[in-house]
């Protein structure tokens, strides 16, 4: 029974895993580039939720309200004044100027929020605690349901964009050939802010559940890049809901070795994307690129 | 053109590696390092150590340009070779080796590792590439904490090397780091050099299309991935023998990565010199605003951007563009052949430029 409860966490730790890894997903199908600033974007979205709550003692989802807008305009700047030049200088200077994003971000919260170790977890209300108890050994944690939920939602709302609305049309043009679609009239410069906007408030959203479900400080930014990585790689690149699959199963595989040994819990996440890798299964899907 | 050099070009030009400068600079750098040898003697422990810290810094330097300047891979992993280098040490040492063969060990067991990891890091590119590496890197961080013989996560001592004095222990470790330098200096400048070091350009300005004139893509990635864990690996070993205690998350930290990319950038991305300046522009930077501690570290993280984006030839990859500078013969140059046809105005347009490499 403690595997099932094992497995179970793991499906609800693959929906954060999910939700941070659909912004770099939604990046690399759009763009071909990977923010190697992601993680730290997750972490600065947790501190300005946390900033909104530590001021006003709001609940955090109320304060991610405000956090969120203010992400989508992050995001549409780091877009046109870093990421747009970058892109233009090079395959290559993307990944360069996105590290060194990292290390500016990183520092920046350490400087102004010091190095210790925050938690949105008592702000946030019964949901950290409400529990539907199954079994006596099986429980399902309310929270755990939640971030699952707003996942699939957040996944549901970019599929839908990207397929029903002009703009997806757009981002979805504009990935398959930016050249072409600047000649039927699109703007790919403002598809491409917008869709930097967009992945920046999924990493945000992703922050705030972080936040909630365990602690952050401005270190952790890597780890969550790491994560995000590992789910857009079992899923395959560019898939949006393949982000989804990758985000359970590496959060299975996480819990899976925590239940055998807590130290391995992240290195079981490790040794999945590297049988990946190893099996070609992952150049393959890798190969398959991006259809945003 | 004349009718001749139409019909004939390698009349008109001939290909020329060596110059006068790279001449004099060759022997200046081998004056340099003959002086360097003396260092210990002469200026005592302290400098010896801090050159001891800059030279192991222009060993990653020159590594990761290699990786990247020259086979246009971005590795954020490479940490992974310098955590293995350091405790591959610690652990041949407690096998019995003694601790400066021990480090020479430990530096090739970094690139014989290297080899499976290439198999499956390789198929990766760009982006993935880079996080790819940067996995590898946590998981033998992981693995290393699970060893509780290797210290765990707590960190270990090389204590071994207590048997010498810290004067000659020091000047050991320089020596021996002086000698990793020019080896894994030399090396790369001959695999430059080589048949390789060409098809490792092409792929770096474009993969598919040198696949597809024949380049062996695979197999030059791979020896430039190996060499560079060995490197790497020097690196860690030789970081444990300067400051005898290591920790996992600082020997496997990603900061390390951090500082290569720095390096390189400031110094010139793609150049054989530019590595080397740039070490030490780092090394009297760190030194001068460390204390500044977390502002610092963003003014370094800007910096790397503003590089990348205004100077992406680093400081020695724009003073050799706009002077013709090449202080080691490691590229090319088209020199039209000026005793048998002077070069005629405006048919050569700029023939010291015509450089490759």
């Amino acid at each position: 029974m403690d595997w099932v409860n094992a497995v179970v966490q793991g499906v609800m730790l693959g929906g954060l895993y999910a939700l941070l890894a659909c912004g770099l997903s939604l990046t690399f199908g759009v763009m071909r580039i990977i923010n190697l600033a992601h993680g730290d974007i997750a972490i600065l979205g947790a501190y300005l939720v946390w900033t909104v709550v530590d001021h006003t003692a709001m609940s955090p989802f109320l304060a991610a309200l405000l956090a969120l807008p203010v992400m989508l305009v992050l995001g549409y700047a780091l877009q046109i004044l870093l990421l747009e030049r970058s892109l233009r200088a090079g395959p290559l200077v993307p990944l360069l100027t996105t590290f060194g994003l990292a290390i500016v971000i990183q520092n920046l919260l350490l400087q102004v929020f010091s190095p210790d170790v925050q938690s949105l977890g008592g702000n946030a209300g019964v949901i950290t605690t409400a529990s539907w108890q199954i079994t006596d050994q099986l429980s399902i944690p309310g929270l755990g349901v939640l971030i699952l939920a707003v996942a699939i939602v957040t996944l549901g709302v970019l599929q839908l964009f990207l397929s029903r609305t002009r703009l997806g049309r757009e981002m979805r043009a504009t990935a398959q050939d930016p050249d072409m679609a600047g000649l039927v009239g699109i703007n790919a410069r403002d598809v491409y802010a917008r869709a930097t906007a967009i992945a920046v408030a999924t990493a945000g959203l992703a922050g705030l559940f972080l936040a909630i479900r365990s602690t952050f400080d401005p270190s952790s930014g890597p780890t969550q890049l790491i994560f995000a990585f590992e789910a857009v790689v079992i899923g395959g690149f560019g898939s949006l809901w393949g982000t989804l699959v990758g985000g359970i199963v590496l959060g299975v595989a996480q819990a899976i070795g925590e239940q055998i040994n807590p130290q391995y819990s992240i290195l079981a996440g490790h040794l999945v994307i590297l049988v990946v890798l190893a099996t070609g299964r992952g150049s393959l899907l890798v190969a398959r690129g991006a259809r945003a | 053109m004349t009718g001749r050099a139409m019909r004939d070009p390698q009349a008109r030009y001939r290909v020329q590696r060596w110059t006068a400068l790279s001449y004099t600079s060759t022997a200046g750098a081998v004056a340099l390092i003959t002086a360097l040898i003396f260092v210990p003697a002469v200026l005592g422990t302290t400098i010896t150590q801090q050159l001891t810290s800059l030279l192991i810094l222009v060993i990653l330097a020159v590594m990761w340009n290699a990786l990247a300047g020259y086979g246009g891979l971005i590795s954020v992993g490479q940490q992974a070779y310098i955590g293995l280098g350091a405790y591959g040490a610690i652990y041949l040492n407690q096998q019995g080796v003694p601790p400066y063969l021990a480090m020479v060990l430990a530096a090739l067991a970094a690139g014989v590792i290297a080899l499976p990891v290439s198999l499956l890091v390789l198929r990766l590119r760009g982006g993935q590439f880079a996080i790819g590496t940067w996995v590898v890197a946590e998981v033998f961080a992981l693995l290393v904490v699970l060893d509780q013989s290797l210290g765990g996560g707590t960190g270990i001592s090389l204590t071994t090397l207590d048997v010498y004095s810290p004067s000659d222990r020091q000047a050991y470790t320089y020596w021996l780091t002086l000698g990793c330098t020019v080896l894994l200096l030399a090396a790369v400048f001959f695999l430059l050099r080589s048949r390789l070091g060409a098809s490792l350009r092409a792929i770096r300005d474009d993969e598919d299309a040198a696949a597809s004139v024949g380049v062996p893509v695979m197999r030059a990635k791979r020896v430039l991935f190996v060499l560079a864990a060995c490197g790497c690996g020097a690196a860690g070993a030789l970081t444990l023998a300067n400051t005898l205690f290591i920790e996992t998350q600082s020997v496997f930290g990603v900061q390390w990565s951090a500082y290569m990319i720095f390096i390189v950038l400031v110094g010139g991305l793609g150049t054989f010199e530019g590595p080397i300046l740039g070490a030490i522009a780092f090394y009297l930077i760190q030194n001068q605003f460390a204390d500044y501690g977390a502002w610092y570290l963003v003014g370094q993280g800007a910096t790397a951007i503003a590089f990348a984006l205004f100077l992406p030839r680093g400081l020695w990859g724009t003073v050799e563009g706009r002077f013709h500078l090449s202080l080691l013969p490691v590229g090319y140059r088209l020199r039209p052949a000026a005793a048998e046809f002077p070069p005629i105005q405006g048919q050569v347009k700029d023939p010291a430029g015509a450089r490759h490499g």
